[in-house]
């Protein structure tokens, strides 16, 4: 701790200040940091889109937006909340969070770190301008389904071209992640005894890889088969509209736990921290993560299950996807035995983790649930699978990412937040969350289909409910950033290690906050 | 940093940015890849001739073949002279195909082939069809289009109906006015 | 089967409940009308009930540990971190109750699959944004488009039953026969679904894909298109009506006729609902 206080004044070239700070950063704290908050911006984007299509959804009948509208919305908001909130979300926790884990002074290539982050925002705006092309928005849903996107304007290619640069950015970062955590680990600080953060990343790194690369593929045919005559999509000439829906999922897949597997590494640390007791079951975690990582390259086919596929094959992916369920079953098994015999406190953090883990294992139920072949098809493209993906996918994903920022907020801006604006947040995010989404298992078994701007009278009283419940999970994110602003502003000093259990170097060897340059000399790791 | 983690780095930069330009060839390997596991399995049919392995007729078995035909866009219409026959496995069949086009310009399409239930496109050897190459339909002509098939012999038990299906799309740039044409 | 008392037992608890007793708030799948639908029924009973035991053991612990090993209790942290014999046990026991699951399953799939042997054979094309249908063995066409008054989209009518359900010409089937589906399309991806006969298949352009549905009873079953195909994706319903063979024949007959008079085309079909 000495030595990197030492280095802070050693250092003569402090940042320079305001906008030219943040455009030529290479510092992983500084890249971290805007990551956060170009998230967490596209998040409220990607919300009011959200609360659009809700209110659209309040009563039958078309209210407020056109259906060709009301299908741009639910395109972008899938779009904006999986590749601009949630992914950039979580490498902002890569960015500050793994130099500090494995004690490395920075990330590996600290100036592509400053190009990956600053692709992000005109992707974004690309995202949101598709809106203002001629011929409209995108309209085709997040999975772009072919042959339909050979039929919209302008706003698809725009689209397409974000998806290029995000998917850019997100090799670019997983490429930094990947050679930081394999090259620049402190000495003593090997591979097992990393945090299992750490762990996660480096997995979900390497399927990010081997993924963005498919859908730029996937997303490059469908231009060409919009502008260049080519047919890899189209009857016509050959082609075959089921084989993007194979390209789509074999990425799309894997994507569903880029997603989760950073999600599982941050409670995997607030858990020992809250229950006083160190994570159960480390090495079972690490090979039940690889083993997920794994498997999710080989069950894409069943989002396809009613695309007509030989029976065979459906056989194949409905075992191969109810194999998951083990690895899947493991962690959560190791998470409650981690709180088990601790001495628990429910700080935010904390409770963030436990809404998680209760959630999330809902989320895996319906999961088991849409796994089985027969009622796949009766609940396929019904809200059931809406809902069934926003318990894995709001309820895993963003509560953990919660979880996270409550967690290491002391570390990184040296202040507080305030508990009990905390605690009030996580329970008003809890229950209106199960308001929005618990009645659109209802809806999803009585057969209302997804991404219809209008239904028929039957659904009325559930979506209702639904878009009631969506209002004020809306409203307690808005509560949320009013949370960081108070705690940036006035907040109360944070000790060093504000959390008894936390064990992993931020915590035991730097200072709150975390000073600009720290470990450059690297710790010796026990 | 030191010289040789960054060196090392450098190394794990070229490794990664490879395996990156790697996935993103296998994500176009895949077309091939999906027609070929298609082909293999006979899932779906590429539009050429099938081999006849098996010529013995099975007279004790007689399965239901329809015909059925989709027109894509509204301009010209194809439909099957008949509507389904009884076959045995093994049996030479011819049937005819009927497409109609009643513009005042020519038109050339491209059938493709379809199956219910879809495995039985294995079984099904086309040995000349129209689907093979594109068709060019004079303005208002009514056209005659054959195909011969035989079901193969080894067609499992369970199967009692299968359907054929063509579905005619038009050609782009196929379209020329009767005046050259 | 079992199944059916369990099944029995929760519909008792939650009429308990009275909110739930209430029809509007109905929390299941749409009552079947064939064999396959109640399958599916029991199919998701079965995997509820592992869901629901699993939840109690696991969130039993969770939930355990949070009153009772809290430190504002008092409780002390223990340290263990492994424990090899339970790692094992939860690892393969979920293998048994995968393949438990997992047997059902495929009976019941097979028989989903199985199109063989069709008493009849109708085909379904999906246009945007309106159904095609095709009775292969009869020779009758006919198109079938939403005839909800667009009045009552925009909210100056009020809305009858069955809102956005409802078609000018439905599907008329016999009862107890085997009807099999041809799907195809004309133009980009839809998915024929009809929720109380348990049929739902992609209609892909280019390509015919088959299902089929033997109906139990008499009476209108109505579904939706579930592939997302545009702007009129909700506004293209399907209704299938089950009757007697004496209706049916009476119905072919009529058809017929009507198919001899007018000559069909998509392009000269309006088509109901917005713009």
């Amino acid at each position: 701790m000495e030595a990197a206080h030492a280095h802070e004044d050693s250092h003569d070239h402090a940042p320079p200040s305001g906008i030219v700070r943040y455009l030529t950063t290479t510092n992983h704290k500084d890249i971290g940091s805007m990551y956060l908050w170009f998230s967490f911006t596209m998040f409220l984007v990607g919300g009011i889109m959200a609360l659009t299509i809700r209110s659209e959804l309040f009563q039958p009948g078309l209210q407020l937006v056109r259906p060709e509208f009301f299908n741009t919305m639910t395109t972008l908001h899938g779009l904006i909340m999986v590749f601009g909130a949630i992914m950039p979300a979580f490498v902002g926790f890569a960015n500050w969070q793994i130099p500090l884990m494995i004690g490395a002074p920075d990330m590996a290539f600290p100036r592509m770190n400053n190009w990956s982050f600053w692709l992000l925002p005109p992707a974004g705006m690309l995202l949101i301008g598709s809106l203002f092309a001629p011929g409209g928005g995108p309209g085709a849903g997040w999975t772009m389904y072919a042959p339909l996107t050979v039929q919209q304007g302008m706003g698809m290619d725009l689209t397409i071209f974000a998806i290029h640069i995000l998917g850019m950015s997100s090799i670019m970062g997983s490429i930094n992640i990947v050679t930081t955590i394999l090259n620049m680990r402190a000495p003593g600080m090997t591979l097992m005894k990393m945090p299992l953060f750490v762990w996660t990343w480096l997995i979900t790194a390497y399927l990010l890889i081997a993924v963005m690369p498919v859908l730029a593929g996937a997303v490059t045919m469908t231009l060409t088969d919009r502008h260049f005559g080519t047919h890899f999509f189209n009857p016509a000439g050959g082609g075959d509209p089921v084989m993007f829906q194979h390209i789509f999922w074999f990425f799309g897949h894997p994507e569903v736990y880029i997603i989760a597997i950073p999600a599982f590494g941050v409670v995997s640390q607030v858990f020992p921290a809250f229950a006083r007791k160190p994570l159960f079951g480390y090495a079972s975690m690490v090979y039940a993560t690889s083993s997920i990582a794994i498997l999710s390259f080989l069950v894409w086919a069943h989002h396809m299950y009613t695309v007509g596929m030989p029976v065979e094959a459906q056989l194949y992916y409905m075992f191969a996807t109810m194999l998951i369920a083990v690895p899947t079953g493991v962690k959560v098994f190791n998470w409650v035995a981690t709180i088990w015999k601790g001495s628990l406190t429910f700080e935010t953090p904390m409770l963030f983790a436990l809404g998680f883990l209760f959630l999330f294992t809902l989320g895996g139920f319906t999961g088991l649930v849409l796994s089985v072949v027969p009622i796949d098809v009766q609940l396929h493209d019904t809200y059931y699978v809406v809902a069934h993906f926003h318990y894995v996918m709001v309820a895993g994903a963003l509560f953990s990412a919660f979880s996270g920022v409550y967690f290491w907020l002391p570390k990184w801006i040296g202040k507080m937040y305030d508990e009990k604006l905390g605690k009030i947040h996580f329970w008003t995010s809890i229950i209106f969350f199960n308001v929005a989404f618990f009645p659109q298992h209802f809806l999803g078994l009585a057969g209302m289909p997804r991404r219809i701007p209008d239904y028929s009278l039957q659904f009325a009283d559930f979506n209702m409910v639904s878009t009631i419940g969506a209002f004020g999970f809306g409203i307690s994110q808005v509560f949320f950033l009013y949370i960081l602003l108070k705690a940036i502003k006035s907040g109360e000093k944070a000790p060093q290690n504000p959390w008894d259990g936390a064990d992993t170097l931020e915590w035991t060897h730097l200072p709150s906050p975390a000073p600009y340059h720290s470990f450059e000399e690297a710790p010796q790791v026990k | 940093m030191n010289n040789e983690t960054r060196a090392n780095n450098r190394l794990m930069l070229k490794k990664l940015v490879v395996m990156s330009l790697l996935m993103f060839g296998f994500g176009y390997l895949l077309v091939p890849l999906y027609e070929k596991i298609c082909d293999v399995t006979g899932l779906n049919q590429v539009v050429k001739a099938d081999e006849l392995v098996n010529t013995q007729v099975d007279n004790s078995r007689l399965i239901t073949v329809e015909f059925d035909s989709n027109s894509r866009g509204g301009l010209w219409r194809l439909s099957a002279l008949e509507k389904k026959k009884k076959v045995h496995p093994g049996e030479l069949i011819e049937v005819m195909y009927e497409i109609h086009n009643p513009s005042d310009f020519s038109v050339t399409g491209q059938a493709i082939p379809s199956y219910g239930p879809t495995y039985a496109s294995k079984y099904i050897k086309k040995l000349d069809c129209f689907c093979f190459k594109q068709q060019e339909i004079l303005a208002g002509e009514t056209k005659k289009l054959p195909v011969v098939f035989v079901i193969d012999s080894d067609v499992p038990l369970d199967v009692h109906t299968i359907t054929l299906s063509f579905t005619i799309f038009e050609v782009e740039g196929g379209r020329t006015s009767s005046a050259e044409g | 089967m079992k199944v059916s008392f369990i099944k029995a037992i929760l519909t008792t608890v939650l009429a308990a409940v009275p909110c739930f007793a209430l029809a509007a708030w109905n929390m299941d799948f749409q009552a079947g009308s064939t064999v396959l639908a109640n399958d599916i029924r029991d199919l998701h009973v079965i995997v509820m009930i592992i869901c629901v035991v699993i939840f109690i053991g696991v969130f039993g612990f969770m939930f355990y540990a949070i009153f009772k090993h809290r430190k504002s209790v008092g409780h002390k942290a223990s340290n263990f971190h492994e424990n090899t014999t339970v790692e094992i046990i939860w690892t393969v026991i979920p293998f048994f109750i995968l393949a438990g699951m997992a047997w059902p399953a495929t009976e019941t799939l097979l028989a989903m699959r199985d199109t063989s042997a069709p008493d009849m054979t109708i085909k379904a094309t999906g246009y945007q944004w309106l159904w095609g249908y095709e009775y292969l063995d009869e020779d009758i066409q006919f198109y079938s488009t939403l005839t909800t008054p667009k009045g009552q989209i925009e909210g100056t009518e009020k809305k009858t039953e069955n809102y956005l359900l409802e078609v000018d010409n439905p599907v008329v089937v016999p009862v107890g026969k085997k009807v099999r589906v041809l799907t195809t399309a004309n133009d980009v991806l839809h998915a024929w679904y009809v929720p109380a006969l348990a049929v739902k298949q992609d209609a892909v352009p280019g390509f015919i894909r088959d299902t089929w549905f033997k109906a139990e009873k008499t009476g209108v079953f109505r579904g939706q298109c579930a592939e997302l195909c545009g702007k009129q994706h909700g506004f293209m319903p399907i209704v299938v009506k089950v009757v007697t063979q004496e209706e049916y024949d009476n119905w072919v007959v009529s058809q017929k006729k009507k198919v001899s008079n007018s000559e069909l085309s998509v392009e000269n079909i309006f088509v109901a609902g917005t713009d």
